[in-house]
């Protein structure tokens, strides 16, 4: 229970955190030239003074900024993102039906990436300078300088156009109506290649830390102890070295939260999914702030979350943590 | 000396030393060698390269030198990856300093702060940034380096924490040194080594982050831009992949290279990590 009380503490310490975000962005976008109202009269064709004066009162953009602020913060604790004229519903609702295929995404891409990043890195700890060594670490560092759309690009060349073995976008097929399983396993086919190319950076930054830790925690002297009372090898990996070797990995999970956010814009627009990535991208494209404000606080907000989970992951792995709080 | 010799012994450094000098390079000579602009029409549209010798590397769907593209794209990656991380180094190494420094409430507020930086997706606040400002080249590059400075800040602050209280800085205050004098004079030149070898992580990072943006279209379209080519390909893909495929290898090198060089001034530099 102390574990859930100290990162409770985290939690309620990142709510000024949220609106300082808030508040700046709010102001950020109070430069940005035109409002909705210019964006809605744009896509009707055209209109006169009058029906934009209106139109400005109906959103409350006449009011003085900080008057707009105070009413945007106010609707916010309510849980009310505003009003999306582009989309013609409720942000909230917006973002809701757009948030799933997202936290699909990263999850799948982590699992991805932190699996693998996990084995590979064991095996390369075990091979210090040898070829397996050298193979995976040289792996590692040309995935982390792939950029991720152009490796998104060339799966679709290879697997969609010419091996023709997976969909080269969209969430799922569109033509048939599938339900139960089938719906599951094909939304998964079309998962497969968005989760490689979202995860491949976090492979390879994975693999790095779980290599440098592993060999760290293997030079430890109670790892020597337990070599030398004659457990094998495997035994020493899995009950002695794995456990401590994980702690830089699973933070960096709530490092790399957001950076895993910003990827998912690329990777959605790559593989045109419906998520909130592709969402952001598009408020962008057609100037719908307060779209935009709301995606910036549901990511700032899903960060958080993940930090959250992290920190009751890290007490389990170390006890040490949760009896300090 | 020394350090420049352990660079030298390490092969993976070599390589990323060639690799690098040899972008800059066509950085350098992209203007002798194709003074027109690079995004003027050169000829017949998807020429596939290497089947035209005025096109070693063909054409793109509206008939523009790939070739030339990619010198001229070379430019502009280091260039917005140079300025870019040298924004974000230097926001960040005084946000560092003075919250290491200081402490207390000062240390408190600037880490709020970058906290605050943190918690939002870098690129969703650049994309927000690029719908306010616009997307011409000073303005991406500036963006891309006020999104990026937080962790070079956390690096700093932490270089602080443990030299504020050294023998050489008590001794400096001893002296009667004014706080700006030490923390300029006296701790940042000892907190900067790691900072500067990060700074190759910022800039491998900002180069990607400008190619994304350009793929996406957000970027300046009036450059040539290997970003900008690869968006460009998508919607030729189908058949004519190699438009998208070129450019992706250009920036996979010099990401490539800026890692390797940054991971080599890493070990030259701090020889008791590279034991391991």
């Amino acid at each position: 229970m102390r574990i859930i009380g100290l990162a409770g503490r985290r939690l309620a310490a990142s709510i000024p955190t949220l609106f300082l975000i808030l508040i700046g962005v709010f102001l950020l976008l109070q430069l940005a030239p035109g409002d909705t109202v210019d964006a809605l009269m744009a896509q009707m064709g055209g209109g006169d003074a009058a029906t934009a004066r209106e139109l400005r009162k109906f959103y409350g953009l006449d009011l003085s900024i900080p008057a707009q602020l105070a009413n945007y913060l106010w609707h916010l604790v309510r849980l009310d993102l505003g009003f999306s004229s582009i989309y013609g519903k409720p942000v909230a609702t917006v973002i809701m039906e757009r948030l799933p295929p997202t936290i699909l995404l990263m999850t799948a891409s982590l699992s991805f990436a932190f699996f693998f990043g996990l084995v590979s890195g064991v095996i390369a700890s075990h091979a210090v300078n040898k070829w397996p060594d050298t193979l995976i670490s040289t792996l590692g560092l040309v995935f982390y300088a792939t950029p991720s759309f152009w490796f998104g690009l060339m799966a679709i060349v290879v697997f969609s156009i010419y091996l023709q073995w997976l969909p080269a976008g969209g969430f799922e097929d569109i033509g048939e109506v599938r339900t139960g399983i089938f719906r599951v396993m094909d939304i998964a086919r079309h998962l497969i290649l968005p989760t490689l190319t979202l995860g491949l950076i976090f492979l390879a930054i994975y693999l790095r830390i779980m290599r440098a830790s592993m060999l760290e925690v293997l030079n430890l002297d109670y790892v020597r102890t337990a070599r030398a009372k004659g457990l094998d090898e495997t035994r020493v990996v899995m009950g002695h070295v794995l456990r401590n070797a994980l702690l830089p990995m699973v933070t960096l999970i709530g490092l790399q939260a957001g950076t895993m956010l910003g990827g998912s814009v690329v990777v959605e627009s790559v593989f045109s999914l419906p998520g909130l990535g592709r969402l952001a991208y598009e408020s962008v494209i057609q100037r719908d702030l307060n779209t935009l404000l709301g995606i910036v606080f549901v990511s700032a907000l899903l960060v958080i979350v993940v930090n959250f989970v992290v920190d009751l992951l890290y007490a389990r792995l170390d006890p040490r943590i949760s009896a300090e709080g | 000396m020394d350090a420049v010799k352990r660079y030298f012994r390490s092969p993976a450094a070599v390589i990323g030393l060639v690799l690098l000098l040899a972008v800059i390079a066509m950085a350098i000579s992209a203007g002798a060698l194709y003074p027109r602009d690079p995004l003027a029409l050169a000829g017949r549209p998807l020429v596939w390269p290497f089947t035209n010798a005025r096109f070693p590397l063909g054409t793109d769907n509206s008939g523009r030198d790939i070739a030339a593209q990619i010198f001229y794209g070379a430019r502009i990656s280091l260039l917005i990856g140079g300025v870019a991380t040298v924004i974000a180094v230097a926001i960040g190494t005084l946000m560092g300093a003075f919250a290491g420094y200081y402490g207390g409430w000062v240390d408190n507020i600037l880490m709020r702060i970058t906290e605050a930086f943190q918690t939002l997706p870098n690129f969703v606040l650049l994309l927000v940034l690029v719908a306010v400002f616009g997307s011409t080249l000073t303005t991406v590059t500036i963006a891309i380096g006020i999104v990026s400075w937080p962790a070079p800040a956390r690096l700093t602050r932490a270089e602080f924490l443990s030299l504020r209280n050294r023998e050489f800085v008590q001794a400096g205050r001893t002296l009667g040194m004014r706080d700006l004098q030490l923390i300029l004079g006296e701790i940042l030149p000892n907190a900067l080594p790691p900072v500067i070898v990060y700074a190759s992580v910022v800039m491998a990072l900002s180069i990607l982050l400008e190619s994304a943006l350009a793929f996406l279209r957000l970027s300046d379209p009036n450059v040539a831009s290997w970003g900008n080519l690869i968006g460009l390909g998508r919607d030729v893909l189908r058949v004519q992949w190699y438009v998208s495929a070129i450019p992706g290898i250009a920036i996979l090198v010099t990401v490539l290279a800026v890692s390797l060089v940054g991971q080599g001034l890493n070990d030259a530099l701090n020889p008791r990590l590279k034991s391991r």
